[in-house]
């Protein structure tokens, strides 16, 4: 009888959390569907909001998903050989650099956006251009992309595969195209769709970097939130579900691939 | 070219990237915080001055509140979900980390419409209960982002934990109390630390939610924002940076020694 007693606690705390999370969410969908939210879904369904959003906010979306591809282009051809490297180079160095590449993940956007803004934001044609959020997007996604390769080519062994390949004459470059690549494939994949997903939903950094002509998506969101009649602002929350739970669902199963390849 | 050169050049470009736009920016930060009218003792200037101390016990004070909520609750729900297999588990756990990749502002929204002017508790209860501007709707939009964090931490260790430990305390008759605090809470402890101290460095940390929600209060990020952006008090905007960035660095350093991994991401 207590063991189900709590069992059925435990059923109330977990229902109870889910329903925390999720009621937000029906309720942002509905109201950007909904023709007058003060009357109710009684005043009818209605697509008009979302049609407003796209006029209003398609260059922030399109920006978004451009910054988006743009970071993943940059995060692979950075981080692919990097996390090579750091495989292959073992040791504090190697540990230490990570370490460091991992600081944007602990320190809080606000305070890394600050830091570029106080070195950067003089030169006026970098500062006012979508690169300087670029790199934001990049500083922020990078350390995913490496930890990501990283821990597949540590579960295997990566050095008796290369030496393989050497004494069959193959070039360190030709060993990095043929072997490394198609192996750390999991990680990649896991690591690009994590980029993807964490550079279109980024506001800390974005906002302090942002210009009046440069709004991503979740700048966008933030402008609505403060400015527009709830309906847009939850119609515009409904396309940014629309585009990032697909990315997220994606992500997580290409994780836990990788995770299970890495072990 | 030989095998080490060809290492070394591919950690070049990651190399010159992380000191461009990393090492040589918070660099600049940490000389820009002393260049202030108070010089270095800016520091001191947070625990003196009482519109930053307030500002920091108000963070402390909701984060704290924040981690233990979360703890509490992802707990339950993680060992539930480890323990017991049944219909609708899958939609249950996709729910609970559904959030994960969600911006703070957003997350900021959703509270708004579950306790904002027009929000849901609002028009259910008859009085006028609005309570997503105050410290309470932060606490929530918070714990919003934390639970999916915690949660994962959790399970993972959770589904590591022997099931054959509870079931002997059990038949040497230990009431169910006693099974979670003497089996279940000391197996999860490494877990239980490394997802408290993600949780609290997130919240220490979260602007997003902050800037949506926070109008009224003062929480370290929106002081470093209005510091910069209103007064130009750009010392002072630098040195809670970097103090802030100490701190949620050491926490996440503590949990990564832990627990292997952190599911970090702004709030």
């Amino acid at each position: 009888m207590l063991r189900s007693k709590t069992k059925m606690l435990q059923l109330a705390v977990t229902l109870l959390a889910c329903a925390f999370l999720f009621v937000p969410i029906v309720m942002s969908v509905l109201a950007g569907l909904t023709a007058n939210y003060f009357q109710g879904v009684s005043s009818g369904l209605t697509l008009k909001w979302v049609f407003e959003v796209w006029e209003l906010y398609a260059n922030s979306i399109f920006l978004s998903m451009g910054i988006a591809f743009a970071c993943l282009i940059c995060t692979v051809i950075i981080g692919v050989p990097a996390a090579y490297g750091l495989a292959r180079h073992p040791g504090w160095m190697s540990r230490m650099l990570e370490e460091f590449i991992s600081l944007p993940l602990a320190i809080p956007g606000l305070a890394l956006a600050l830091a570029l803004l106080q070195l950067y934001g003089s030169m006026q044609g970098f500062r006012a251009s979508w690169t300087f959020i670029l790199v934001g997007h990049v500083l922020y996604t990078l350390p995913f992309m490496v930890r990501s390769i990283l821990a597949v080519l540590a579960s295997m062994d990566l050095k008796t595969l290369e030496e393989g390949a050497a004494s069959l004459g193959a070039s360190p470059w030709q060993r990095f195209r043929d072997i490394v690549v198609p192996n750390a494939m999991p990680g990649i994949l896991a690591g690009a769709l994590t980029v993807v997903t964490l550079s279109i939903g980024e506001f800390n950094l974005t906002w302090m970097l942002h210009t009046p002509y440069l709004k991503t998506l979740p700048v966008g969101l933030a402008d609505s939130y403060a400015s527009m009649r709830l309906e847009i602002a939850s119609a515009y929350t409904l396309v940014f579900f629309i585009l990032i739970v697909p990315l997220l669902m994606a992500m997580q199963w290409a994780s836990a691939r990788a995770q299970r390849i890495a072990k | 070219m030989t095998n080490r050169t060809f290492v070394l050049a591919c950690l070049t470009p990651l190399f010159i990237f992380s000191l461009l736009f990393l090492a040589l920016p918070l660099g600049r930060l940490f000389l820009a915080s002393g260049e202030g009218d108070a010089g270095w003792a800016v520091y001191l200037d947070i625990v003196r001055k009482p519109r930053y101390l307030n500002t920091l016990v108000l963070t402390v004070l909701v984060s704290a509140a924040t981690t233990i909520a979360a703890l509490a609750v992802s707990t339950t729900a993680g060992m539930f979900l480890v323990r017991n297999q049944f219909r609708g588990r899958g939609t249950v756990l996709s729910v609970l980390t559904l959030p994960l990749a969600f911006p703070g502002v957003v997350i900021g929204f959703l509270i708004i419409l579950l306790g904002g002017r027009q929000g849901l508790v609002n028009q259910l209860t008859p009085g006028h209960v609005v309570f997503a501007y105050s410290a309470i709707g932060l606490f929530l939009g918070y714990l919003y982002f934390s639970i999916p964090r915690v949660l994962l931490t959790v399970m993972a260790a959770a589904e590591k934990l022997d099931p054959s430990l509870e079931e002997a305390a059990r038949t040497m008759g230990a009431s169910p109390y006693r099974v979670v605090m003497d089996v279940i809470i000391p197996g999860l402890m490494p877990s239980l630390i490394a997802s408290g101290a993600i949780a609290f460095a997130t919240a220490m940390g979260a602007f997003g939610t902050a800037f949506t929600l926070a109008t009224n209060i003062d929480v370290i990020p929106m002081v470093i924002y209005t510091e910069f952006t209103l007064s130009a008090n750009i010392a002072m905007a630098a040195a809670l940076s970097i103090a802030l960035g100490i701190v949620t660095w050491i926490l996440l350093l503590i949990a990564r020694s832990l627990s292997g991994s952190t599911v970090a991401g702004g709030g």
